[in-house]
């Protein structure tokens, strides 16, 4: 019994078959598994010789912290280096499979990756899946066409920019760049200038939070200052401290030792052909 | 034409936590002071604690705007109390009126998550919690609003309230003393701004005892 006439092999891109299904289950009530966003400030900028990459480092499900600290600028080729909003595993996997396919490419072309080609393999995947991997990307990098920096929309649309922000906190980050940005910043004004745009977005956005990273990428160089600045302490740490008292009891210790069940028979009768 | 549904809601959530405990001879409230809306903060220093009577506090979290409105119906009709009766409210008086105004509005509610704490007619500290149309019950200790869920885990491991079913009734006052409490709470708003993002900027503590009522405040993370 077949529905097709013919199934070709697979096309790639989501099948949406269970859509009708899962369509039925909402209306009868079930909740939705969540998803992991990242509520992220990411920002990257030009400078003088060559890009830089900020990000925060708070990752959230719905209103609670889930990850205080992770990392969210994604290695993609030596001298490329990606941020990523949105689903966090989404951003991972999309990040992770440009850079085996990155790694795949220096090998069969014995030369440095170029930013373009991570800009084009990143968009024509979200672009084909139509939005529905929710990936927002900040990309920067050094190749020997100079320094390149480009934003990446999840619907697969690029934008190729001096300065660009991402995320929840993206509004809050901008606001920062566009009164203090300028041509030829050096490099630490160009990392003074991120380490604000994404404070801006720690204290404003209640989306971003915790840690300022900065990855600073020049001609055959980079530099991965995690945690930068780590503007949020604890507040309050009680000195007397506080213990949990055990509930579980041992009620019996029982070793019971494993029966030797091997019966040696002498004298077996020949395994027939 | 397909039945639309509303897309304009009366409510909002400005977030926030409230906390209260209550001891021997003493009460502790507390809650942040943060407002906030969606992803924006409105306000670092925003109050939601409030003085009803001599011995009654109420902190609110939830929709500001119903709660300012509460809190104004509440002082009205204890104003009226005073002027009928020639004295204060208890605060277990306080507590019934707090769940009859909220019932009132049973079909309409305030968006307000409240905590009233304060002394009873003894002395002895007390905390009454309360949902958002009235139902309310003694506790020894409560939390309520966005951090309450990852606070009163910690509270009922450190607290450890009988049960109110058990007979002969139990006393829900906790037996540790007042700066014991206060430190409690300290640490329960710390640990719920490092995971709520609607947690945080300040944190501002009452504590009632029989010398009057004691305010403090302590910094908390802004992020």
């Amino acid at each position: 019994m077949s529905k097709a006439a013919i199934e070709g092999p697979p096309k790639g891109g989501f099948s949406f078959d269970l859509c009708r299904r899962n369509e039925m289950l909402l209306q009868k009530g079930l909740n939705a598994p969540s998803f992991l966003k990242t509520g992220t400030t990411i920002v990257g900028l030009v400078f003088q010789d060559g890009v830089i990459l900020g990000a925060d480092t708070r990752a959230t499900e719905g209103p609670i912290v889930a990850d205080k600290n992770c990392e969210k600028i994604h290695y993609i080729a030596p001298n490329i280096y990606c941020c990523g909003a949105g689903t966090a595993a989404d951003t991972e996997a999309v990040t992770d499979m440009v850079s085996s396919q990155l790694t795949l490419h220096r090998h069969h072309t014995g030369r440095e990756s170029r930013v373009v080609t991570a800009l084009t393999l990143l968009k024509s995947h979200l672009f084909s899946y139509q939005g529905y991997v929710s990936a927002a990307l900040v990309l920067g990098g050094v190749d020997f066409t100079g320094p390149h920096l480009h934003t990446i929309y999840p619907h697969g649309s690029t934008d190729t920019l001096p300065f660009a922000t991402m995320g929840s906190g993206s509004l809050a980050a901008m606001a920062v760049f566009e009164s203090k940005y300028r041509e030829g910043l050096t490099r630490d004004e160009g990392v003074q200038l991120v380490a604000e745009a994404i404070s801006s977005g720690i204290f404003n956005d209640l989306g971003s939070g915790s840690n300022v990273d900065i990855c600073v990428l020049t001609k055959g160089h980079k530099e991965y200052l995690r945690n930068h600045l780590q503007p949020n302490p604890r507040t309050y740490i009680s000195e007397k401290g506080y213990s949990f008292s055990k509930k579980t009891e041992v009620l019996l210790t029982k070793i019971t030792p494993l029966r030797d069940s091997i019966h040696i028979i002498e004298g077996g009768d020949e395994m027939e052909e | 034409m397909p039945i639309q549904q509303a897309n304009w809601s009366p409510y909002d959530n400005n977030g926030g936590t409230c906390v209260a405990i209550a001891g021997a001879d003493y009460c502790v409230i507390a809650a942040d002071t943060r407002m906030s809306t969606g992803y924006n903060i409105l306000t670092r220093d925003y109050s939601k604690i409030i003085q009803l009577a001599d011995k009654s506090v109420m902190a609110s979290s939830g929709f500001q705007a119903d709660v300012r409105a509460l809190q104004k119906v509440l002082e009205a009709r204890h104003l009226v109390y005073q002027h009928q009766h020639n004295k204060q409210m208890s605060c277990p008086a306080m507590a019934q009126l707090l769940s009859n105004t909220l019932y009132y509005k049973r079909f309409f509610p305030y968006y307000s998550f409240n905590v009233l704490g304060g002394l009873d007619s003894e002395g002895k500290g007390c905390v009454f919690t309360y949902d958002a149309v009235g139902s309310y019950e003694r506790v020894g200790y409560s939390s309520q609003g966005s951090g309450s869920t990852l606070i009163m885990p910690f509270l009922d491991n450190q607290l450890k309230s009988p049960s109110p079913l058990l007979l002969p009734a139990k006393d829900a006052v906790t037996p540790l003393s007042e700066s014991e409490a206060v430190d409690l709470v300290k640490t329960c708003f710390a640990s719920a701004t490092e995971r709520d993002i609607y947690t945080g900027d300040k944190l501002e503590i009452l504590v009632l005892n029989a010398e009057g009522i004691r305010r403090e405040y302590m910094e908390l993370r802004k992020d």
